[in-house]
């Protein structure tokens, strides 16, 4: 339960602070669920059943968000660590678990829900990369760039056990966001570019054959149209069919013909892009864009460092994800397991992102004192 | 001053934090406009492709098989239908465990190895929810017992589809053929697209034949299938056209009645309508089960029919060729008169054996005694070899097989049916092509017996008789009689006519007379099985005996098998009534000894049944 807030309060205070809310946050997050309710409906076969789960899990993560809006950034630095820690821990409960009982090694079951608890991670590393860089001053130096990596490798190490590429790789995209915005020196990228570009070769020198396959397949999924390229093929089929103006709502023959596959989950932007065309999908790349750009500003005037840090790094994350999930489903990014964020079917990465955004309110509602 | 610096470290940082926010900021632009510039590339770029693209997922045309057309006889009696037969179908996406199914079905039904082979072989071909045959012609209790329990069978349908069947079994199987499954080698024949829904074809006889008329035309219907292949909805029809109706010149109860005449021998019978050309009969003996081959037939079942040494499956009517034996001996004597080698009075003594001048060999009579002094008619029906020996002698070989040409020996009638042979007509040309050897004399004297190197099918015999019987007119025996494509009335091809035989009426008076005097007369050789039972009308006719002089090299020794063999042919050629020929007929008993004995009274069952049934005329009692 994530009720911990560090402070009594009555009635009356919780009420008055609940009107603090961002309301342009609000208001265009509202227009996103929403529209993913509706295209849900369509992507699912015109399921009302999976429309009320999915307004049953929007209902858990806005009464998570606003639950969240109301911690107070000393008490969301304060749970920082310990949040962190308990990550790690159930992290390796997990593997623990995994071991035993094979197939379901990412979750945990807790009875009335099943839980990730990779996801948490996707907060509790930038809350503690943050937490770390707020104690310090200045730009990251080598020992902060050392620090870091290690409190963000570990876990994304630890998710990449389950196996799980694309939570593991967002998970490390928040924390390094979290440094990038804290300041670190250009060189340093440069740096970690050389390395990276070095270990490529090197790495490929020591990979077998079907595992070199294996990635070649990964960025060329053409190549293997009844396998993996299926669904990518599918899905350009989708939206390039949809045209300038799409099919209409519910009238996409390659998401209601079921020939695209994932379409309620991770290929759910291919249904959209068929149904409403390329008016409809620049609209919506619009609407991701202002969310990000409110969630920057809510950043750029946030109280403290740490605030700061992490309202960049939750608003970029959230791009992010947007990016990787369209340019998946478009062909230009092998296929990795990330949901379009606030549409896709699906709960616990719902819940989470509310919950950031939940962290951007507090954010929000607790701006610095002093003016420029 | 800690403070102040304090604060401006954090001024710094947050200058330092807005830059960066705004270089991000930048950097998602960018990005948002290379995926705005992938995406409209998709949707603007490349609509048309990925239109296309998406219909084909969307959209096919699936065949809807024509109805075969129907055959009947030339009353209407239907020879092949088409009857609904139920059949066991697996939809193989709804079955769950093939293997545990099919074990499950034997329970109900027995399936045999070349069931589960086919089914194997259609689960690998078909397309998504199609669903493959297992098992055809099930009867009533077994779809009653399977629709009981239709809640264990998953994936298991009975479905109803018309399949041909034949309500007159073996006695048509030669005369009409069958259909079977189609096969590569079929697909091969035909337009495949057409055949796309049908699933038998016309594999013998008429069923063959007119296979492209029987069939019809498909019909398509533009479907929206889903990804799995599911069938969501119909969007347009085409139907199909159905085949043609035929009326064959058959007639059923004369069929029937010359399989009767046969009596469990084996032999073939052709009987035709002279003035038209019509075969009213075309009996092959044994027959066959027609039905088996449509319903695919066990590769066990198929070698058994193909190995019974009665060799059912061979259409001895239009593919068994023959020694035509003294059948040809009118022929033979229409050429001598013809070419004035003799005339039909001139008498010789025929003893019992015949030598070339010079030559010790003797040609045999098959009297052993010869038949004293004959004339032509005489010689005609007593069928005495000796006077035709002499005649063939005098006229010489190149003087004979013009006219044995224009009768159609050694040549296709072009009967619309399937395997017929044309028979030898040799010749010198013929044998110096074939066997690269000079023609002897003696087998001059052979040929005008029917005998040596000439061979005939009996639909040949019967296609000469009849032009016998019409003084020359020819007209191309045929089956069809009639098509009906359901659009109007039914077609009627008109006969066709061939080359006629032209020779002086005089010696056609003279060949008929001693046709009528081999039948008619004591001494005929057709007298004591026939002529002596005084029949209601005047039957001319000719036996003959055909040699079978040795057994083939691949066949067996089997004593008894082997003495039977050696039996020779029975045969006779006729037509009656002799005044106002109707019908002429062709007979062929195999191995069933003497022609007259043997094989002219089945030729006068077969004339008793077309001109004396229904026709108020009685049979006359036996003296």
């Amino acid at each position: 339960m994530i009720s911990v807030t560090g402070r009594e309060m009555s009635v009356s205070q919780w009420v008055l602070r609940s009107l603090r809310l961002d309301s342009v946050l609000l208001v265009l997050l509202s227009i996103l669920l929403l529209l993913g309710l509706a295209v849900l409906f369509s992507a699912s076969g015109q399921s009302v059943v999976a429309v009320e789960r999915q307004l049953m899990r929007i209902g858990l993560g806005v009464a998570a968000m606003l639950l969240v809006a109301q911690v107070s950034l000393h008490g969301l630095r304060a749970i920082s660590p310990w949040l962190f820690a308990a990550g790690i821990l159930l992290l390796l409960a997990v593997m623990w678990v995994g071991d035993v009982g094979k197939g379901a090694q990412r979750w945990l079951d807790l009875g009335f829900m099943r839980f990730q608890p990779s996801e948490i991670m996707k907060l509790a590393v930038p809350m503690m990369v943050a937490w770390y860089l707020s104690l310090r001053s200045g730009r990251p130096r080598f020992r902060d760039l050392l620090v870091t990596g290690v409190l963000i490798l570990v876990p994304v190490y630890l998710i990449m056990q389950q196996p799980d590429l694309g939570t593991s790789m967002l998970v490390a995209a928040a924390g390094a966001l979290v440094v990038f915005l804290a300041g670190l020196g250009w060189r340093w990228f440069v740096g970690l570019g050389v390395v990276v570009a070095a270990a490529v070769p090197i790495l490929w020198s020591q990979m077998l054959d079907y595992q070199r396959q294996r990635v070649l397949t990964l960025f060329n999924p053409e190549s293997d149209p009844l396998g993996a390229g299926y669904h990518i093929i599918q899905s350009k089929i989708a939206i390039g069919s949809g045209g300038l103006y799409g099919k209409g709502w519910l009238n996409g023959t390659q998401s209601q013909l079921e020939f695209l596959p994932e379409r309620s989950t991770d290929f759910i932007f291919a249904v959209y892009a068929e149904e409403f065309g390329f008016i409809g999908v620049a609209l919506l790349l619009l609407l991701y864009f202002a969310i990000v750009a409110r969630g920057l500003w809510i950043a750029a005037l946030a109280q403290d460092r740490y605030a700061r840090l992490l309202g960049g790094s939750i608003s970029l994350t959230f791009a992010v994800y947007m990016v990787v999930n369209i340019g998946m489903v478009t062909g230009l990014l092998p296929v990795v397991g990330v949901p379009l964020p606030l549409v896709s079917y699906g709960g616990t990465s719902l819940v989470t992102l509310m919950v950031a955004f939940g962290i951007l309110m507090s954010i929000a509602s607790q701006k610095r004192l002093v003016n420029r | 001053m800690a403070e102040r610096d304090a604060y401006g470290e954090e001024q710094q940082d947050r200058e330092r934090f807005v830059v960066r926010i705004l270089l991000a900021l930048v950097i998602l632009a960018a990005i948002l406009l290379a995926l705005g510039w992938r995406l409209s590339g998709l949707q603007v770029g490349a609509h048309s492709h990925f239109t296309t693209l998406s219909e084909n997922n969307r959209l096919r045309v699936e065949p809807i098989a024509p109805t075969r057309g129907v055959i009947r006889d030339r009353n209407g009696i239907l020879l092949a239908g088409n009857r609904a037969s139920y059949q066991l179908e697996i939809t193989v996406e709804q079955a769950g465990n093939l293997d545990s199914l099919l074990s499950r079905l034997r329970g109900y039904l027995e399936l045999s190895e070349a069931d589960i082979e086919r089914f194997h072989r259609g689960v690998r071909q078909r397309r998504p929810f199609q669903p493959v045959l297992l098992k055809a012609g099930l009867d009533d209790e077994t779809v009653a017992r399977i629709a009981v329990s239709r809640h264990e069978l998953p994936g298991v349908e009975i479905e109803a589809r018309p399949l041909r069947f034949y309500p007159l079994g073996s006695e048509f199987s030669h005369a009409v053929g069958y259909v079977g499954r189609i096969n590569q080698q079929d697909l091969r024949r035909v337009d495949g697209r057409a055949y796309a829904g049908t699933s038998h074809i016309g594999k013998s006889g008429v069923e063959r034949y007119y296979e492209e008329l029987l069939h019809g035309r498909p019909g398509y219907r533009q479907v929206e299938v889903n990804a799995q292949g599911r069938v969501i909805r119909e969007l347009s029809v085409t139907p199909p056209q159905p085949g043609t109706d035929l009326t064959l010149t058959l007639d059923v109860n004369l069929q029937q009645a010359a399989y009767r005449a046969l009596a469990g021998r084996d032999g073939a019978i052709v009987a035709i309508d002279p003035n038209n050309g019509e075969v009213l009969a075309l009996v092959s003996a044994p027959g066959f089960d027609p039905e088996a081959f449509v319903h695919g037939i066990s590769q066990a079942d198929f070698a058994a029919v193909r190995d019974d040494k009665r060799r059912p499956l061979f259409n001895r009517a239009l593919s068994g060729q023959y020694p035509p034996g003294s059948t040809v001996k009118p022929l033979v004597a229409l050429a001598a008169l013809d070419e004035d080698v003799t005339t039909a009075e001139r008498e010789m003594f025929a003893r019992g054996y015949y030598q070339l001048p010079g030559h010790e060999r003797r040609y045999r009579d098959w009297r052993r005694e010869g038949h004293g002094r004959v004339d032509m008619s005489r010689a005609i029906a007593v069928s005495s070899d000796v006077y035709f020996y002499d005649l063939a002698h005098t006229m010489g070989i190149d003087r004979m097989v013009p006219i044995l040409g224009a009768f159609g020996i050694g040549q296709h009638t072009g009967i619309d049916s399937t395997g017929e042979r044309a028979g030898i007509l040799p010749s010198r040309d013929w044998k110096r092509a074939t066997h690269n050897e000079v023609w002897f004399p003696g087998e001059t004297l052979i040929t005008a017996i029917g005998q040596g190197y000439m061979l005939s099918t009996p639909l040949q015999m019967a296609d000469f008789t009849a032009a016998l019987a019409t003084r020359g007119v020819r007209y191309q025996p045929h089956l069809l009689r009639a098509m009906d494509n359901g659009t109007g009335e039914p077609e009627y091809p008109l006969p066709v006519t061939r080359e006629p035989v032209v020779v002086d009426d005089q010696h056609w008076d003279a060949i008929h007379g001693s046709l009528v005097e081999a039948v008619h007369a004591r001494h005929g050789t057709a007298w004591g099985s026939v002529g002596s039972t005084r029949p209601a009308y005047t039957i001319a006719g000719k036996t003959g005996t055909s040699q079978v002089f040795s057994l083939g090299e691949d066949e067996e020794y089997d004593e008894e098998e082997l003495a039977r063999r050696l039996w020779d042919h029975a045969l006779f050629v006729g037509y009656a009534p002799a005044e106002d020929p109707q019908i002429a007929v062709a007979v062929l008993v195999e191995h069933g000894g003497s022609g007259g004995r043997v094989a002219a009274p089945v030729a006068r069952e077969v004339m008793d049944a077309y001109l004396l049934e229904g026709s108020g005329m009685t049979l006359p009692e036996d003296e």
